[in-house]
């Protein structure tokens, strides 16, 4: 056996990892497709208030940070569907908002900045055994969720108003997608950190992308990506003692350049 | 004589934008087998008609009735197929194929949470044929021109195999060439599988060739009849004002 797996935090921040690498694609992938990518940044910012509350209150800051995100994504969402603020407007209103109240709870108790660098880039040696069952738990929940709804999701994502007109619940599929992409982001945040989450669940959907397959390809192709950014990047950061988040992102950036080279025409 | 059962019927049909009426009054009933243009000018209210049929908009007055039923009752949404003018993101590489596409177009037919059946599969390889797409089934959306993207979303809206077939200004972007095909399609669909089209459309020339009747919509009902009958000069220069002079194509 590998020394790797010789350590038991090791072997948490694989089960974690691997959950989070088949999910965040499966979701980016919706969000990529709808140009709403920008999404899962807000909610990262979101998340990383509901990590600040967590250790000011000392409750797990997986749990704090799954709560406010999924608050802020039904938030989110309703503004947006109410039209009186543009999209990109929205987003930009949670993220800063939940940036400024981050930095409010933390500078209101000292003392936690270590714990919470591992929160910004992803630290695998802080995974619990707690975070894994959530993370695993939950994991299963939005893969299954978007399994049983892929017709519908699909449907919606390619044609709304199309959508709206056959009888399809369009606004509760929106609330389905942002939620699930709340859910994610949170779930996240251990591994690859609130600062870079959003590109696990980009780029290994627009390398996929680049090969010009159909949804259901494009979407398998991008869970593969994200495992193998996922895997290579956690073996790294161990060995060269690398922050988990950046050398996943920059494991998943050149699988990005390769598809590009290789798909050029 | 036996009229042909009513499809779409509308009685004194008004809608107001912020107080400000884009329709008024309309009353008028679409029959099975029919072939029925909208004509009108822009902003004269034809795609919000077809928004309100399709349940997309709700009228301010009057009554819809799809079947024989009223709107707000109405369930069946498969048995009207849509073509709207344009699907952007078909157009900005989403990663789609037309089987895939096409394959949506039978979602309504499903309740949630279940696959397709093998009679699914069957109606969507159907539609597929009717539109002669089935050599593009595994490209990409993207990668099609304008004509052969709106025979996909023919095939999309003939995939849950409906009664009436609603088009919205489906050739927009689409060549001569491609338009003429088009339209010969259509009428095919509308004789030999007797499939109910309205078509909304500003290409007067095409309306009074091709359709069965017409519809002339400028906020209200300019006129409703055959389109020999209805289309002539005065009627047009009622619908368009002075500029409605019809463009003769020699």
């Amino acid at each position: 056996m590998l020394d790797i797996f010789q350590y038991s935090f090791m072997v948490r921040a694989f089960e974690a990892g691997i959950a989070i690498a088949v999910i965040a694609p499966l979701i980016g992938m919706f969000l990529v497709v709808r140009r709403y990518s920008l999404l899962a940044d807000t909610l990262a910012h979101t998340s990383l208030a509901g990590v600040a509350i967590g250790l000011l209150f000392r409750i797990n800051p997986v749990l704090s940070a799954i709560i406010l995100s999924v608050v802020a994504s039904l938030g989110i969402e309703q503004l947006r569907a109410s039209r009186r603020v543009f999209s990109e407007s929205v987003l930009a209103l949670f993220l800063s908002g939940s940036l400024a109240l981050a930095v409010v709870i933390l500078s209101l108790a000292k003392g936690f900045n270590a714990s919470l660098f591992g929160y910004l880039f992803g630290s695998i040696s802080t995974v619990s055994q707690t975070d894994v069952w959530i993370i695993v738990a939950l994991a299963v929940m939005v893969f299954l969720n978007v399994v049983l709804l892929y017709k519908e999701l699909f449907f919606v994502s390619f044609d709304e108003e199309l959508a709206q007109a056959s009888g399809l619940p369009v606004r509760r599929l929106n609330f389905t997608i942002v939620l699930l992409a709340a859910i994610t982001v949170a779930l996240s945040i251990r591994i690859v950190g609130v600062l870079l989450i959003g590109a696990l669940m980009v780029i290994p959907v627009i390398s996929a992308v680049q090969y010009g397959r159909g949804f259901r390809a494009t979407l398998i192709l991008s869970v593969i990506f994200s495992l193998l950014s996922v895997l290579i990047g956690l073996f790294t950061s161990y060995y060269f003692n690398l922050a988990s988040g950046g050398a996943i992102v920059l494991v998943a950036l050149v699988i990005f350049l390769l598809s590009l080279a290789v798909s050029k025409k | 004589m036996n009229l042909p059962e009513p499809y779409i019927e509308l009685d004194n049909v008004s809608f107001k934008y912020d107080e400000t009426p884009v329709l008024e009054n309309l009353s008028f009933t679409v029959r099975k087998g029919e072939y029925l243009g909208i004509i009108g000018p822009n902003g004269g209210g034809k795609t919000t008609l077809l928004k309100i049929i399709l349940g997309l908009l709700h009228q301010t007055d009057g009554t819809v009735k799809l079947f024989g039923k009223d709107r707000h009752d109405f369930k069946e949404q498969y048995r009207i197929g849509y073509v709207p003018q344009r699907v952007t993101r078909a157009e900005r590489g989403f990663p789609a194929t037309v089987f895939e596409v096409v394959k949506s177009g039978r979602v309504p037919r499903l309740g949630f949470f279940l696959g397709f059946t093998k009679k699914d599969i069957e109606a969507v390889q159907r539609a597929m044929e009717v539109s002669g797409i089935e050599k593009y089934k595994n490209t990409l959306i993207s990668k099609l021109s304008g004509g052969e993207r709106q025979r996909v979303f023919i095939a999309r809206a003939l995939a849950s195999e409906p009664d009436v077939l609603v088009l919205d200004e489906p050739t927009v972007g689409v060549d001569i060439g491609a338009q003429k095909k088009f339209y010969e399609f259509l009428a095919s669909l509308n004789r030999d599988h007797n499939l109910t089209i309205v078509f909304v459309s500003h290409d007067v020339d095409m309306v009074s060739q091709e359709t069965g009747t017409v519809l002339c919509l400028n906020h209200n009902l300019v006129c409703h009849g055959t389109s020999k009958d209805l289309l002539s000069d005065h009627t047009l220069e009622r619908l368009y004002g002075g500029q409605g002079k019809r463009a003769h194509t020699h």
